[in-house]
């Protein structure tokens, strides 16, 4: 078999594609419900309403999208300035922790500030680590050429261990009775619950709202230009007077402070203080929705929903019957590569001999 | 004609809407050489692609030799003995000549590599054909056109019979060519058949016996070589008369504009070494050279891209600025070598791509957003005056042809914003101040087709006469003489002196861009 390139998209395709990739998805997790001995129609029922059926399973959604949003858009950023942060992981740690060192009851009391100040320092704080945290791997890759990759991955374990070193010493809870966890949030500095008797949060208004900006951003501003262009091109995009290694720096600086502020507001909305389990791999999953999203800054919204709906509705389906919240994983992995099959589909068709 | 070694039948092919090859047939002789002329996207390429097994034909079928051709295979196609020399090398440069040669024809479950029986096999190949080169020579050591005689001699080890040659001569000097064309003439005497695709009318009379015309996937016409001209192949190929552009000297040559004073940058792929010329206002210099000889750096410290390593370059006076942002509001138009991957950010809108250049001026922008109205205006005048067409300011630059792609950027270099007079402080060079003060063209015409190539030059040739001073560089030894009013010669990296064109002699201009020149210094500019 091979690709021959399509010398144009049908708009049927490009409406078949994510249809057809859904489909595909649903059922190759079928197979595997099937193969576990479950009952196909009621475990994707079951995982329907476990994250979507009520309110309570879609607030619980709702705040597991909250991180992931956030996180997403930082990769979906980068990535379309070809940056591969692979780091979000990373630099959501350093915002959390840049969080509770601004705003956490520091020998019982805290900075005397006035509270909406220091809400806007703390989120400067975790926004300025985490965009710190990418600056050298940044530097390093317009500079010398260094693969972000490898920088960046490599960053998460080295920030883990720092956030470690935190909790087990300076900013260790004196009252947790030993457990690895940081000093308690001030109360003013948490954030609002939206519905009552729910998790969820106004982390979600603000991180809807940076999708909104980062979206105008890059459609509406010299610098969104200049980030698609370095991404599609970076020499046309010298060519045409754009400061590539500005542009790149830039881009590192806004996806970096997008994962800092998924720390910080994880911390401020739901656990009020900073674990090393915090993030189930937020950062990691973030890419996941960038590229489910096709790096779209709204599609990114939309994306981090459904992930989140389909790791809550796995949780509340495995209680129910026997079939293990791994599905979750299946799931969300087979999309992707269903979603990415089918935008290659679009683009070239395939010959069989 | 003796009996025919390879026969197309009825051959199409289909991409989306586009009929790449509509029902083609073919023949070609033992001991032939069949030109396939064709502007860019009249099938050429598709057609010897089918041949070669690279694409499956919608329809039609493939006989050689007798035998029918299985169909999308290229390893039948080698076995039954058809060779292919792409334009572009497909060498290992860091293998010797030899190893190169048997690269890929030796089994692969084998200890050792029967080299010294291939090394005679090679040497017998090669003395058979006059195509002398020494098996141990490292790739990356020969030049172009040796390499394509490696290219050549490892077709012909492989068995060869039918030697299809995709523009052999786009990156070879006059001299050059010539040797290739002697070697076919042995190949031919020695009974292979060679089909030979170009879009050089010239080179094709001279070289072929048959010429089989196409244009948008038709094979328009076939002729004997000696019972056609240039001007009959032309009309054949573009459908309708095209008038060649005729030489007409600068008129009035005003001040220097720029100024290279023995320049020299670092050294990189390419280098320029000592480099002295000067362009005046109202004069196209054409620099003439072999690819690859110092003429992307030379274009790139022109364009902003490159700096400088050594002496000044100098812009009316003043030192050039090295960023293309404070380049082209200075009246700089530039025409980059690759519209693909250079000129063009191809997953970007057409009129995206039209302001590229002058997004960061406050026609174009104010405070950091983009001004959408005026930017598209803009797109939208360059896309009328330029008559740049394929589906309007919104699709996608990649989705242009070549020829609209550098209409686009042709466009986008001559066109100024309208209200952007403050946005240069009158070049005192350009009489117009419509008009760019410079002009750098590198290969602008490259692989358009002869309408395109003709509406390219005229442009250059208008802005010219409007008081532009004009760098064109060109591989293209016709284009040069053509236009330019000054041409100098480029190689390795040296620049000699630029001369009035009626001054050279197509022989001299040759001999200079293979390094060999009368002068005994380059660095004795001679121009005043």
């Amino acid at each position: 078999m091979r690709l021959e390139k399509r010398s144009q998209s049908s708009g049927l395709a490009l409406l078949l594609a994510p249809v057809g990739a859904v489909l595909f998805t649903l059922l190759v997790s079928a197979l595997l419900v099937w193969w576990a001995g479950a009952d196909v129609a009621q475990t994707y029922g079951l995982l329907l309403r476990g994250g979507f059926g009520s309110v309570f399973a879609l607030s619980e959604t709702f705040t597991r999208a909250i991180p992931l949003m956030l996180t997403g858009l930082a990769a979906a950023v980068a990535f379309r300035a070809r940056l591969f942060n692979i780091g979000a992981e990373g630099q959501l740690y350093v915002g959390a922790l840049a969080a509770v060192a601004v705003g956490g009851l520091h020998g019982g009391t805290g900075f005397d500030l006035p509270a909406p100040l220091l809400f806007g320092l703390m989120l400067l704080a975790a926004a300025l680590a985490g965009a710190l945290l990418l600056l050298g791997p940044a530097l390093l890759k317009a500079r010398l050429g260094v693969d972000e990759v490898v920088t960046t991955l490599l960053l998460n374990f080295i920030v883990l261990l720092l956030v470690s070193l935190m909790l087990d010493g300076p900013m260790k809870d004196p009252t947790a009775m030993g457990w690895p966890q940081s000093v308690a949030l001030m109360g003013e500095l948490e954030l609002s619950k939206l519905v009552a008797q729910t998790r969820v949060h106004s982390g979600l208004l603000i991180a809807a709202a940076l999708a909104v900006a980062v979206w105008v951003l890059m459609k509406y501003t010299v610098l969104g230009f200049d980030i698609r262009a370095v991404g599609a091109n970076a020499r046309a995009a010298a060519f045409a007077g754009v400061p590539v290694t500005r542009t790149v720096v830039l881009v590192a600086m806004l996806s970096g402070a997008l994962a800092g502020l998924a720390g910080a507001i994880e911390v401020a909305g739901r656990t009020s203080y900073l674990t090393l389990d915090m993030s189930p791999g937020y950062g990691y999953s973030g890419i996941v929705i960038a590229m489910l999203a096709g790096l779209h800054p709204l599609g990114v919204v939309a994306a981090s929903v459904f992930v989140a709906g389909v790791l809550v509705g796995a949780d509340s389906m495995s209680r129910a019957i026997g079939v293990p919240t791994y599905i979750a994983d299946v799931i969300v992995a087979a999309s992707l590569i269903s979603v990415l099959v089918a935008t290659l589909l679009t683009q070239y068709r395939v010959r069989w001999k | 004609m003796s009996d025919p070694v390879l026969q197309l039948q009825h051959i199409s092919k289909r991409f989306g809407t586009l009929l790449a090859n509509d029902d083609i047939s073919l023949t070609l002789g033992a001991g032939e050489v069949l030109a396939l002329l064709g502007e860019n996207g009249a099938g050429k390429s598709t057609l010897v692609s089918i041949l070669f097994g690279h694409y499956i034909a919608d329809a039609g079928s493939i006989t050689v030799f007798g035998q029918p051709l299985p169909r999308g295979d290229p390893k039948a196609a080698l076995a039954a003995g058809i060779g292919m020399v792409h334009q572009h090398f497909t060498l290992a440069d860091n293998l010797s000549v030899l190893d190169n040669v048997i690269l890929g024809s030796e089994p692969l479950w084998q200890l050792f590599t029967r080299r010294s029986a291939a090394r005679a096999r090679l040497q017998a190949v090669a003395q058979r054909f006059g195509l002398g080169v020494d098996p141990e020579a490292l790739v990356g050591r020969l030049s172009v056109g040796e390499r394509q005689r490696v290219e050549i001699l490892k077709a012909l080890y492989r068995g060869a019979r039918i030697l299809i040659l995709d523009e052999p001569t786009a990156v070879l000097t006059p001299q050059e060519s010539e040797a290739l064309f002697a070697v076919l003439g042995q190949m031919v005497a020695q009974g292979l058949s060679i089909i030979f695709i170009s879009h050089k009318l010239g080179e094709v009379l001279r070289v072929s016996q048959r010429i089989a015309v196409l244009r948008a996937g038709r094979l328009v016409a076939q002729a004997q070589a000696a019972d056609t001209s240039q001007a009959q192949l032309a009309l054949w190929m573009v459908g309708h008369a095209v008038e060649a552009p005729q030489r007409r000297p600068a008129q009035a040559v005003g001040s220097p504009v720029c100024v290279l004073d023995n320049v020299s940058t670092a050294p990189a792929r390419e280098r320029l070494l000592h480099a002295s010329l000067s362009l005046h206002a109202g004069e196209i210099v054409a620099i003439a050279g072999v690819s690859g000889n110092g003429q992307v750096a030379l274009a790139e410290l022109l364009c902003g891209t490159r700096a400088a390593s050594a002496g000044r370059v100098q812009l009316l006076g003043r030192p050039l600025p090295p960023h293309p942002a404070q380049l082209v509001p200075l009246g700089v138009a530039r025409i980059p070598e690759d519209r693909h991957a250079v000129g063009l950010v191809g997953d970007l809108p057409v009129w995206e791509n039209a302001v590229s250049e002058r997004l960061r001026s406050p026609a174009f922008s104010r405070w950091g957003w983009v001004r959408r109205a005026a930017a598209r205006a803009y797109a939208e005048r360059i896309m009328r005056a330029f008559d740049v067409r394929g589906g309007g300011p919104l699709v996608p630059a990649r989705a242009l042809s070549g020829g609209n792609m550098q209409k686009l950027i042709l466009g986008r270099a001559l066109t100024r914003p309208k209200h952007s007079a403050p946005d240069s402080p009158s070049p005192g060079g350009a009489a117009n101040p419509g008009v760019p003060c410079l002009i750098v063209a590198h290969q602008p015409t490259w692989g358009l087709d002869i309408g395109a190539v003709a509406y390219v030059q005229a442009q250059l040739i208008a802005a010219r006469d409007a008081g532009a001073a004009v760098l064109l560089i060109s591989d293209d030894l016709d284009e040069v003489l053509t236009l330019g009013d000054r041409v100098a010669v480029i190689h390795a990296g040296r620049l000699g002196p630029a001369r009035p064109a009626a001054d050279w002699q197509r022989e001299a201009i040759g001999l200079a861009m293979a390094g060999i020149t009368g002068i005994p210094d380059a660095a004795q500019e001679a121009h005043t």
